[in-house]
């Protein structure tokens, strides 16, 4: 039998406001087990958590049980407490009486006759705890980090610069991401190449720090620690060690006319490419969709001018398998497709250009050289007209635009219309705009100086259509503050689009077992406390895959999530979780469901032999779970029909004992 | 009815058991009464005397291969029906039943009649023959005694889902084909109802429960070393007491159990001396399933994982199947 103490927590008046404690305390008294139980305004104070030890000490108490708030904001304190004072961590229960009992509830009685309840099931529960002993686990001291924009950047210069060694996986065949597209960074106006590229060369020049560019990510074994990674090097056909990145090949590819990703296809590049000039690592691709030689075996020219030797036709995809301590996703975003926004015309008009593409009409080494030119005739355009919102705030289109603020966009536009007049002051720039939204550190300043200085039109209202007539675009709109209708006749309409998450992410997530929103961005640990950390342990979130970010924000979380990680892979030897299933290897049947269910593969079968009653032997299929990977989420205890399979801490019989309090 | 004969299934046997393919056969043999016919293991030649083979041999005997397979010795012919075969696979697939120890011979199935029907219909049988579609009966007061073979077939014959065998070594007769049946339209009356009207529906047919397990232990996918409800231990063997409530608990509890691994055979209903439906409960879960998580059959092939007990990255998402149930 046990001996149990109860200590309810008045939490200021959080608890005691709508829960009469003294009454819960009294109640709780009463139940089997229970020798000792009394109340305090705050539990997990110093004087609190004497109170614990004081009351262990002198009723000899095998078991306590906490009500107050939930285990996840201070189960792990009282469990210190209850150790330091000599009973088993895993002998405390938290009855959760604040989030799920006072917050919810506004009348005292029903708070406290639940209350009583939440109680009663933790009683029932730590009545059949019993002490668990947590393994340690060694830690491999390498990070791995998904997505080589500046957030993967950033990250893994930080955890290399702390002495870690750190991998780098980019889908693409150089790293940068979108930051090395753009043209000028907002709200200081340098040009993102000049910041950003030196940081690319760090990168490729640190020891600590080995790249796969044109690589992915494919399996993910193992946990927090020690996980297995599979990555795929795609075959680029061009050896990396040995192409100088000098160009020959490109400019002698006779495949001409395939769209260029790196300027949103708004020139062209040859067949095998480099994306651009400060593209790291500096080496080739082949497209093996565009190649001549790789489709029909007919060509072969950049093997010719190639002086290095570099080109190699028969390349295939390498799968190689690294460990990693931890993993840090920085799988960024894209702008969502546009081509479900027939009002605005994208699909009609060349001249309607997301903010995306009018950055590289605005970049020098873009495909105009930097001058803003009409894409349709190349004319200097006269009349711009910028959208802001295009699948942003969108409730009512869910289905083609997203619910969210992406953010980003009031800033990038007023810095689009400001570039715009700078450089060309014989224009009419025209935003539309829902609210303009600029919290950030001379966010606003930059706003009112495009307004003020720079005499932009910014017009609260929503464009409503865009019509290409002859060679204008006809923009009809509201403007909401004059109540009245507008048509402009623009030249060039900007569209202002929604993020959204890469595609990768959703896969990745599931192969990492982190959790996603419903928009398919990374879910944190905890929003306020742990913004960073994904509640799958090892993993770690890094710039846009979290939620929308401006780059300010991305570097900041990358070096909070390169903290974390050198954290991480400074200690030698992790504490597992006792909380791991464990089969009664005598009433396993061997049926594999729990094999087949485990997301972690942690369960694999033996045949072992059995001594029967009558002393002979019998060899039967059983379940073995290996406890180091084992993360204890309970799937395989559901599946297992005759409840061979239990959860340490969490039994059958626990669970049943609670439920049965609660129905008492 | 039936196309196959005793004769020609007992000299398969006698073959296979000569030539040392095999060393022990599981058929049926008589039972108490002449519709009563029992599932039976023949160890020779001379045993083969009291094989039988007809209309009421409906028991499936792949069940008793779980046991048999694992002991010392050499293959095990079995006589299987189409739907026993699904059966064996699932067995199978749990790593239940050892294949390798079992020589399956398929033969074909024109349905199977329950006793059971007959009991309801006449008292004191002597003796049963079907010729054609006729069911000829012969009782003790009250003389011969015919009905049309249909008025004795069971829910799961009269809506076959398959007369294609998925699993045999050897096949007697020509293989069929798998059926489109309206094995569904019972479970669609029942959801057509309101939840007051179906709990009466099942709070009748249960509280006839007497809890005499027989359709736990007829059932192929109710194999457990250990079941839940004779076991102290996992706090379940209570919730099988006679209250009215919890009565009805162990036939959930159970259809939970056997859910995405129930091959739809139909013994549990066949064997219930209640004459509950409980394959319905089953039957219920299949149907959601299909609808939820696309179209499963169990043992249709060996190693195939039910959707609800199994783990891929394929897997559709949660929120996506409760739209499918909208």
């Amino acid at each position: 039998m046990q001996r149990i103490g109860v200590f309810v927590c008045h939490c200021g008046t959080n608890i005691a406001g709508t829960v009469n404690v003294e009454a819960v305390s009294d109640a709780l008294r009463k139940e089997p087990g229970v020798v000792f139980s009394t109340n305090y305004q705050y539990m997990c104070s110093q004087a609190g958590q004497d109170i614990i030890k004081n009351a262990i000490a002198e009723y000899k108490l095998t078991g306590i049980v906490v009500c107050s708030c939930s285990p996840r904001m201070h189960e792990a304190t009282f469990r210190k407490t209850a150790a330091s004072a000599g009973i088993n961590p895993y002998m405390v229960e938290i009855a959760n009486i604040r989030e799920q009992c006072s917050w919810v509830h506004k009348d005292t009685l029903t708070g406290t006759e639940k209350a009583i309840i939440l109680g009663r099931a933790a009683i029932a529960k730590v009545n059949l705890n019993a002490p668990l002993t947590p393994g340690q686990t060694p830690v491999t001291k390498r990070a791995l980090v998904i997505g080589g924009g500046i957030a993967g950047i950033q990250t893994a210069l930080d955890i290399a610069d702390a002495g870690f060694p750190v991998d780098i996986v980019e889908k693409k065949p150089t790293i940068g991401g979108k930051m090395a597209q753009l043209d000028k960074t907002f709200p200081t106006l340098d040009c993102a190449a000049c910041i950003l590229t030196p940081k690319m060369v760090d990168v490729a020049q640190n020891e600590k720090i080995r790249i796969f560019s044109y690589s992915e990510v494919t399996e993910v074994h193992g946990f927090v620690g020690n996980f297995d990674v599979t990555i795929k090097k795609k075959a680029r056909y061009v050896r990396e060690d040995i192409c100088t990145g000098c160009g020959a090949c490109t400019e002698k590819c006779p495949q001409k006319k395939i769209p260029n990703e790196f300027n949103l296809g708004m020139d062209t590049r040859r067949a095998i490419y480099i994306p651009f000039a400060q593209a790291v690592p500096k080496v080739a691709t082949i497209d093996p969709d565009h190649c001549n030689m790789l489709k029909n075996g007919k060509c072969g020219v950049c093997s010719k001018v190639c002086t290095a030797g570099a080109i190699d036709y028969n390349a295939k995809d390498e799968f190689l398998t690294e460990k990693y301590g931890a993993i840090v996703v920085a799988t960024g975003f894209n702008p969502i497709p546009m081509d479900k926004f027939d009002e605005f015309a994208y699909s009609q008009s060349k001249d309607v250009i997301t903010s995306l593409e009018f950055e590289r009409l605005m970049n020098a080494a873009g495909p105009t050289g930097g001058k803003l030119l009409r894409p349709s005739d190349g004319e200097h355009p006269h009349t711009l007209v910028f959208v802001q919102c295009v699948g942003s705030r969108c409730e009512a289109c869910a289905e083609k635009g997203k619910e969210y603020c992406s953010k980003i966009c009031c800033m990038y536009t007023a810095k689009h219309a400001m570039l715009t007049r700078d450089k060309y002051p014989d224009t009419e720039v025209y935003v539309f705009y829902i609210d303009v939204r600029t919290p950030g550190k001379n966010f606003d300043e930059f706003y009112r100086r495009a307004v003020e200085e720079y005499g932009v039109h910014y017009i609260k209202g929503m464009v409503g259509k865009v019509s290409p007539e002859g060679n204008k675009l006809k923009v009809q709109a509201s403007d909401l503050i004059e109540n009245r209708q507008i048509h402009i006749d623009a030249d060039l309409v900007v569209l202002a689009a929604a993020i959204e998450p890469d595609k990768s992410a959703r896969p990745l997530a599931t192969m990492l077992t982190a959790s996603m929103d419903t928009n398919d961005f990374f879910t944190e640990a905890h929003p306020k406390l742990r913004p960073v950390e994904s509640p799958t342990a090892g993993v770690f979130l890094s710039g846009a895959c979290q939620g929308p970010k401006d780059i300010p924000e991305t570097v900041a979380q990358a070096g909070a999530a390169a903290s974390k990680v050198i954290g991480l892979l400074c200690k030698d030897q992790l504490t597992g979780n006792p909380c791991v299933a464990h089969p009664d290897e005598m009433m396993c049947s061997g049926c594999s469901n729990c094999e087949k269910v485990c997301p972690y593969g942690a369960i694999t079968y033996v045949d072992k032999e059995f001594r029967m009653p009558d002393r002979t032997t019998k060899v039967r299929r059983v379940a073995q779970v290996n406890e180091a990977v084992c993360q204890g989420c309970g799937c395989c205890t559901v599946a297992c029909m005759s409840g061979a399979m239990d959860l340490k801490g969490f039994k059958n019989e626990q669970i049943f004992a609670e439920v049965d309090a609660i129905c008492r | 009815m039936q196309k196959v004969t005793r004769d020609i299934l007992v000299n398969k046997a006698k073959e296979l058991l000569a030539n040392g393919t095999v060393d022990r056969v599981y058929g049926w043999k008589k039972g108490e009464f002449a519709y009563d016919v029992t599932p039976a293991l023949f160890k020779s030649e001379k045993e083969l005397d009291e094989f039988v083979f007809g209309d009421f041999c409906g028991a499936n005997v792949s069940k008793y291969l779980v046991a048999e397979s694992k002991k010392a010795g050499g293959k095990i012919l079995v006589f299987l029906k189409p739907c026993d075969t699904y059966s064996l696979n699932q067995l199978t697939t749990e790593h239940r039943v050892d294949r390798e120890k079992i020589y399956a011979v398929g033969i074909p199935c024109e349905g199977m009649l329950t006793g059971s029907a007959l009991k309801d219909k006449v008292d004191s049988v002597l003796s049963v023959e079907t010729e054609g579609d006729t069911v000829k009966v012969e009782t003790l007061y009250d003389g011969v005694k015919t009905f049309p073979a249909s008025d004795l077939l069971p829910d799961r014959c009269r809506n076959c889902k398959s007369k294609k065998h998925v699993t045999y070594d050897e096949l007697i007769g020509e293989d069929g084909e798998v059926l489109d049946s309206g094995r569904f339209d019972e479970v669609e009356k029942l959801e057509k109802m309101t939840p007051d009207e179906r709990f009466a529906f099942w709070q009748g047919e249960l509280s006839r429960c007497i809890r005499c397990n027989a359709c736990r232990d007829v059932c192929p996918a109710c194999t457990c070393e250990k079941c839940v409800f004779d076991n102290p231990k996992s706090g379940l063997e209570n919730k099988a007491a006679a209250d009215s409530f919890e009565e009805k608990m162990f036939h959930i509890i159970r259809a939970f159990h056997v859910a995405g691994r129930c091959t739809d055979c139909g013994e549990c209903s066949r064997v219930c001396p209640q004459h509950i439906p409980l394959h319905l409960l089953n039957r219920k879960f299949i149907k959601d399933m299909n609808t939820f998580y696309g179209e499963y059959q169990a043992g249709e092939v060996v190693g195939n994982r039910p959707p609800v007990v199994n783990y891929t990255k394929e897997d559709i998402e949660p929120s996506e199947a409760v739209k499918r149930g909208e």
